[in-house]
């Protein structure tokens, strides 16, 4: 997060010693395309309050412990595409579920759904895809995601 | 559409008031994760913007056609890669940024893996996932994934492209 403010402090300072009119032209674009974006953003920040009120970082947990690897792999990439977690909740959570010997196929599903499905992302999605391709991207990432877990469990030697 | 979108946030709205004056603990719970959640995003959007702004008007279109036009060929997805890897924040971020590398001139094929990437293989997270699941776990899905969704982009592109599909911004 501090390289980000560095990199975005360092870029407008240059921006600004170059040419001023144009930093100027640069800041127009950030602010017109972020509120061309806003109501996009604000049904995201709904989606992801109400998905973690409904699956709470507990309850996942509770859900992916028990039941074994492929109804266990099934459940964690329906949860994983249903919600949205940042990466230093879902990989702590992870961390214990490996702890407590949840499989690795079980644990990539839920953290690769997570990263490539987005049902919360998806009105954001939507508007710079549009709907046909925002929902063939999101069927195909699904697959894909389900693809590389069972290669990890291959890998790791938990399936067959 | 943008009634329908007015209408989920004036019901969301009324749902959080209400849970707030009658006591509802899972509509507080959901008050408190929007708040969370809006200050983790403000945190990094206001930012990102501003780099997507400084992109588009210093880095000129020749270069991106050049490095990730339809011509570039594997170049391309290596420079999406590239591009991806230092992101923060997810594909709430990558979308945005799509749609200025599309302005730009750079091909589908590209823009798709950047997508793929930029969820895939974003450079915080991954230090993070290895941390916590292990070096091997983090290279093994690396190693699948990353063929997966440049092969898929390949394809997916090419296929859009001959039916003359567009990004754009939906009013």
């Amino acid at each position: 997060m501090k390289i980000l403010y560095l990199l975005t402090g360092l870029g407008l300072a240059l921006s600004l010693v170059a040419d001023p009119p144009r930093t100027g032209k640069a800041l127009k674009i950030a602010a017109k395309r972020f509120s061309k974006l806003l109501g996009e953003f604000a049904l995201l920040l709904i989606l992801v309050s109400l998905a973690l009120t409904l699956l709470p970082p507990r309850t996942i947990l509770s859900y992916l412990k028990g039941p074994g690897k492929l109804v266990g792999t099934a459940i964690a990439a329906l949860i994983g595409s249903i919600t949205f977690i940042p990466g230093f909740i879902s990989y702590p959570l992870a961390g214990i579920l490996h702890n407590q010997g949840v499989p690795y196929v079980v644990l990539a599903a839920f953290v690769t759904t997570l990263m490539m499905v987005g049902i919360v992302t998806f009105p954001l999605e939507q508007k710079i895809l549009g709907t046909r391709v925002a929902i063939v991207r999101n069927i195909l990432y699904f697959i894909l995601a389900l693809v590389t877990s069972l290669a990890i469990g291959l890998i790791f030697g938990e399936i067959p | 559409m943008k009634t329908k979108k007015g209408l989920a946030i004036v019901l969301y709205s009324l749902f959080l008031g209400l849970s707030l004056a009658l006591g509802f603990k899972p509509g507080i719970q959901t008050g408190k994760n929007l708040l969370d959640f809006t200050i983790q995003m403000m945190k990094v959007l206001p930012f990102a913007f501003i780099l997507i702004g400084l992109f588009e008007v210093w880095v000129p279109r020749e270069a991106v056609e050049r490095h990730m036009g339809n011509a570039s060929g594997w170049k391309g997805h290596l420079w999406a890669i590239i591009l991806a890897a230092p992101m923060v924040g997810g594909l709430y971020v990558a979308f945005p940024m799509a749609y200025t590398l599309n302005k730009k001139g750079a091909g589908l094929g590209a823009i798709f893996t950047f997508l793929g990437a930029s969820s895939l293989c974003r450079t915080p997270m991954l230090i993070f996932e290895a941390s916590f699941l292990g070096v091997k776990f983090s290279l093994a899905r690396l190693a699948i994934s990353l063929p997966l969704v440049i092969g898929s982009s390949v394809i997916l592109g090419r296929a859009l492209e001959r039916k003359g599909y567009e990004i754009h911004l939906e009013e």
